[in-house]
């Protein structure tokens, strides 16, 4: 169940470029991290690292710890697989499999994980389809391929599809950014109710958004472009956008620059 | 999926900018909308005067055939009274292009797959290279290469076949004599529709998007659980165009199966005893010594042909659109 990350002097590369250096933060269970910064800081490529969909890009590499209570993702022997398993994403885009019914999709990933009882199934597919604030709207049309569903609709699916595999962590990479503001408010409700159950990492543009849906929030910023991005601190969501302790981040959050 | 799409993403298109003679496009418009068009028309009329060609030369022979031109076992247009059916034909074709699309699809879309998602890139591109190269051999050096190579060293093979698989009928070979099968010509057509198979369904799992393979990957799958849930099921609609594109080729390949296959006018579910015929092959081997009505009668077999190679496409076109829903198009 949900479990504490913790991270010790990690740097992330494409190739030989340097896109992240030396961060190292923790995020406790059961609350919600929001990770805000100007656009190529590194904030996406450190939440990729977190559940090592970092090195499927071509040349990507990390260097550094990343530990789930205790465990380090990047340890000798450890299967990337697995690490997906047990640490969920939700992505930018909604992403639903084109090819699959609602329940399909909501099932693809207890059905890479194992064989489950068709009544079993149903349950937890249901289970997830309501813990993603999605049931009533999908109920009767289950067997509908998972693309006629509305953008917002989609997104929730794909948060259903992540949770159902019961992930120690969930991941989300701007969930709301090709979302309207109705279907970005659906979702973040939803994100309150998940961080009871999940330790939930976001990426967001809007800091807003942060300040609503966060316990705490990571500033991350570049030297210039071309330079790697860094953490610049990370803190009570409130002391950040209220008295945050480095300059860099009241010049950002009062929208000075980025 | 316009939805997905807020009303903030599309702004109103901005009103042009003043001092431009709109016109200036119209003159380019015209004459793209002119030559695009008249494209069109052009080869809807190939298309009408290739069929009403067919047709009327078709009815002039069959008027005259003695036999049932869809069932007799002969070819005999010559003969007083003249005799001819294109059962044989129909059969031989149909077969052999099918041997050749259940060897050919497995192996092109595993290529495709090695290309697109298992192999380095540096072995990959050169390997798509080979393929297409593939696809520039002539036909009729397939053929020389089929009945001198392929045929002495598939003897082995088709006693091999005939004593394990001989109890399912096809592979009994009740005929002494060398390989020049419908069998043979079945894998020499599959070597040959391999490039276009594989390369087609290449370019569509090289478009799967990026989304979808990595919503996969998220969930925990492995390459192979990637490739089956994200790559295959978009693809699927790929791959049966890729299948047609090659079985169109299959099916009206003239050359190289006249060059392997020995004819004969009988049907036989031996696919290993040489004999049988395809319709082109048939064209190919008569055309040159037939008179007037003989031509014609090879003209209405053609005609067939047509209509088969019609058939399948619209075929593969209901199975592409029954699946449109699901097709991921609208992701």
């Amino acid at each position: 169940m949900a479990k504490r990350i913790d991270v010790g002097g990690l740097t992330a590369y494409y190739g030989s470029h340097k896109a992240i250096e030396d961060i190292s933060m923790t995020v406790e269970p059961r609350s919600v991290t929001a990770f805000i910064g100007p656009s190529g800081c590194g904030k996406s490529t450190f939440l990729r690292t977190l559940n090592r969909m970092h090195e499927v890009t071509p040349g990507g590499r990390v260097e550094g710890k990343v530990l789930l209570d205790d465990e380090d993702l990047y340890g000798a022997g450890v299967d990337p697989v697995t690490v997906r398993r047990t640490v969920g994403m939700v992505f930018q885009r909604p992403n639903p499999f084109p090819t699959m019914s609602i329940f399909d999709n909501v099932a693809a990933g207890l059905r890479l994980n194992g064989s489950y009882r068709k009544s079993r199934l149903a349950e937890i597919v249901e289970k997830s389809l309501r813990g993603a604030n999605l049931w009533n709207e999908v109920k009767d049309r289950l067997n509908k391929p998972g693309s006629g569903l509305s953008g917002g609709q989609q997104q929730r699916l794909c948060i259903a599809r992540a949770i159902a595999v019961e992930p120690d962590v969930l991941l989300m990479d701007e969930p709301c950014s090709a979302l309207d503001p109705i279907s970005t408010l659906a979702i973040e409700d939803l994100i309150g109710e998940l961080k009871e159950r999940f330790t939930i990492v976001i990426v967001t543009h809007n800091m807003q958004q942060a300040a609503r849906v966060s316990d705490r929030t990571a500033f991350f910023n570049l030297a210039a472009v071309g330079k790697p991005g860094r953490l610049i601190e990370i803190d009570e969501t409130e002391r950040i956008f209220s008295n945050p302790s480095v300059q860099a981040t009241e010049d950002y959050i009062s929208g000075r620059f980025g | 999926m316009a939805s997905t799409t807020s009303p903030l993403d599309s702004p109103p298109a901005p009103p042009a900018p003043p001092g431009r003679p709109r016109s200036t496009g119209r003159v380019g418009d015209k004459i793209f909308i002119g030559l695009s068009r008249g494209s069109g028309i052009l080869l809807l009329v190939i298309m009408a005067s290739i069929a009403v060609f067919l047709s009327y030369r078709a009815v002039l022979a069959i008027s005259k055939d003695e036999g049932n031109f869809l069932t007799t076992l002969d070819w005999n247009p010559a003969g007083d009274p003249p005799v001819f059916g294109i059962a044989v034909l129909l059969f031989g074709t149909v077969v052999s292009s099918v041997i050749a699309m259940v060897i050919a699809v497995p192996v092109a879309v595993g290529i495709a797959l090695f290309i697109s998602h298992y192999a380095p890139r540096k072995l990959a591109a050169p390997l798509g290279y080979v393929i297409d190269l593939l696809a520039a051999v002539p036909s009729i050096v397939y053929g020389i290469w089929g009945a001198l190579v392929l045929v002495p060293y598939l003897e082995g093979l088709n006693l091999w076949l005939d004593q394990f698989f001989g109890w399912t009928y096809v592979f009994e070979k009740t005929e002494v004599g060398i390989a020049r099968s419908l069998f043979t010509v079945g894998i020499l057509l599959a070597i040959m529709i391999l490039p276009i198979v594989t390369s087609v369904s290449r370019e569509v799992f090289l478009q799967v998007p990026k989304t979808n393979e990595e919503a996969a990957l998220a969930l925990g799958a492995t390459r192979w659980e990637v490739v089956r849930l994200s790559v295959l099921p978009f693809g699927r609609s790929g791959i049966i165009s890729a299948s047609m594109l090659g079985l169109g080729r299959a099916l009206g390949e003239t050359m190289a199966v006249a060059t392997v296959l020995s004819p004969s006018f009988l049907i036989s579910l031996h696919v290993l005893n040489p004999g049988g015929g395809t319709f082109a092959q048939n064209i190919a081997a008569k055309f040159g010594e037939a008179d007037e009505f003989g031509r014609d009668a090879l003209i209405a077999s053609g005609l067939v042909l047509f209509v088969l190679t019609l058939l399948v496409n619209g075929a593969a076109r209901l199975i592409i659109a029954r699946r449109k829903e699901y097709s991921g198009a609208t992701a």
